[in-house]
């Protein structure tokens, strides 16, 4: 099996590094790739869009189809991820840690709760506390990450940045403060239904916003038909799709969380990693 | 010989993402452990995400931001030559390319869970042998 799979990535790299010979020079500008549309784009989106961030004009306007439904593939990988390991089954044993002496106290029967708190905090037969320093550092750091994502959300129309780059930071804080506390602290920040709710959510606007354009006269993501709505209708196309790109920042933050409480704590939502 | 060099020198970046894009490949096929097939996936993917955002580039161009359109005004004070900015369209193509293959790996992760759930393995030949004799058992 090896050996034929060696064959056979030989064979297609042979191939492949032979198709090579007919390709363009590395930065060429009359390669085939960026003689047609992508000169329309670079000389008109400033004047069709207002928007001096091409790749955004590109993404948000252009294309706003692919990335429609770009955003639903992510919605959709959410929900299969939950799906597949959502396990609402109840832990029967519990551990609790008793704080201020390090005791370990072993719950059997399923329907005790200990309050969890100051004097005791839960705790996983295979799960230890993060250190000191680690979790100070995260807590220090994570409200600026937070602030960064959101200024990338914001600011995806002037410079490099959108809705998709923002909502993994921002997600990425998230799961940070997973690993530097627990899941359990995450879960009682962000609540699983709210997790969904803002994944459909994030959807929906993106979707809504396209679809209010209809009614307003203009075509499905025409944003120039929202003009009466907003307070600077010069602007409208930019205003558009500065309010996609929070649709697509806030599923794709959603759904980042998602994936990663469901699959590090095999979708029982315990104390996790 | 020398026509083989000269050619590799010219179009090395190609060369570089059709040599990772194998490693990727020959992972996929031929390694036995699920996860290790993953990560074989995500080189794949890197390499054609490299491969695009390398078609996108020109020589002596900037990032497609345009800066005379910055501040406010619009009025386009200079004419916008699209030799100086590099290709957008690869760009967006990948940027939503990076986030799927993400949330695709975020899949195949959930799958690979739940495989390890039911077969207590992420090896390929011992799933086979459960599998075989499940199928005895029955």
């Amino acid at each position: 099996m090896k050996l034929l799979g060696f064959i056979i990535v030989c064979l297609t790299g042979t191939l492949l590094l032979y198709g090579t010979g007919e390709f363009p020079d590395w930065g060429d500008p009359n390669s085939p790739a960026s003689i047609h549309l992508s000169n329309y784009y670079i000389e008109k989106a400033v004047e069709q869009t207002q928007v001096p961030n091409l790749v955004t004009a590109v993404l948000a306007d252009y294309r706003g189809f692919d990335t429609m439904f770009e955003t639903a593939v992510i919605f959709c990988a959410g929900l299969a991820c939950f799906l597949l390991l959502r396990d609402f089954r109840e832990k029967k044993e519990r551990f609790y840690r008793h704080v201020p002496t390090g005791v370990i106290l072993h719950v059997k029967s399923g329907k005790k709760v200990l309050k969890t708190g100051k004097e005791f905090e839960h705790m996983d037969k295979d799960w230890v506390p993060s250190d000191l320093i680690i979790k100070t550092v995260c807590r220090i750091l994570i409200p600026f990450i937070q602030i960064y994502a959101m200024y990338v959300v914001a600011h995806g129309d002037f410079s490099p940045g959108g809705g998709f780059q923002g909502g993994v930071i921002f997600g990425s804080s998230l799961i940070l403060l997973a690993i530097s506390y627990d899941l359990k602290t995450l879960l009682k920040r962000v609540k699983e239904k709210v997790l969904g709710i803002y994944a459909a959510l994030g959807v929906l606007i993106y979707v809504g916003i396209a679809a209010i354009c209809m009614p307003m006269g203009g075509n499905f993501l025409d944003y120039a038909a929202l003009a009466p709505l907003v307070w600077d209708p010069h602007h409208v196309r930019a205003l558009g799709m500065l309010g996609v790109e929070i649709g697509v920042g806030i599923a794709v933050t959603a759904v980042m969380a998602i994936i990663y409480i469901n699959i590090v704590s095999e979708g029982r939502h315990d104390e996790g990693l | 010989m020398t026509d083989l060099l000269a050619l590799i020198v010219a179009k090395y970046n190609y060369w570089l993402y059709v040599i990772l894009m194998m490693i990727g490949l020959y992972a996929m096929i031929a390694k036995n452990n699920l996860i290790k097939k993953l990560v074989g996936m995500n080189i794949f993917q890197t390499a054609i995400i490299l491969f695009y955002v390398s078609i996108g580039y020109k020589r002596d161009a900037t990032i497609p931001i345009i800066q005379s359109a910055h501040g406010g005004n619009d009025a386009l004070a200079a004419i916008i030559h699209a030799a100086d900015y590099i290709n957008p369209l690869p760009h967006v193509l990948m940027l939503t390319a990076i986030v799927v293959s993400v949330a695709t790996f975020g899949v195949a992760m959930a799958l690979a869970v739940r495989i390890y759930q039911r077969y207590q393995t992420l090896e390929e030949d011992e799933i086979r042998m459960r599998l075989v004799d499940i199928g005895q058992e029955k």
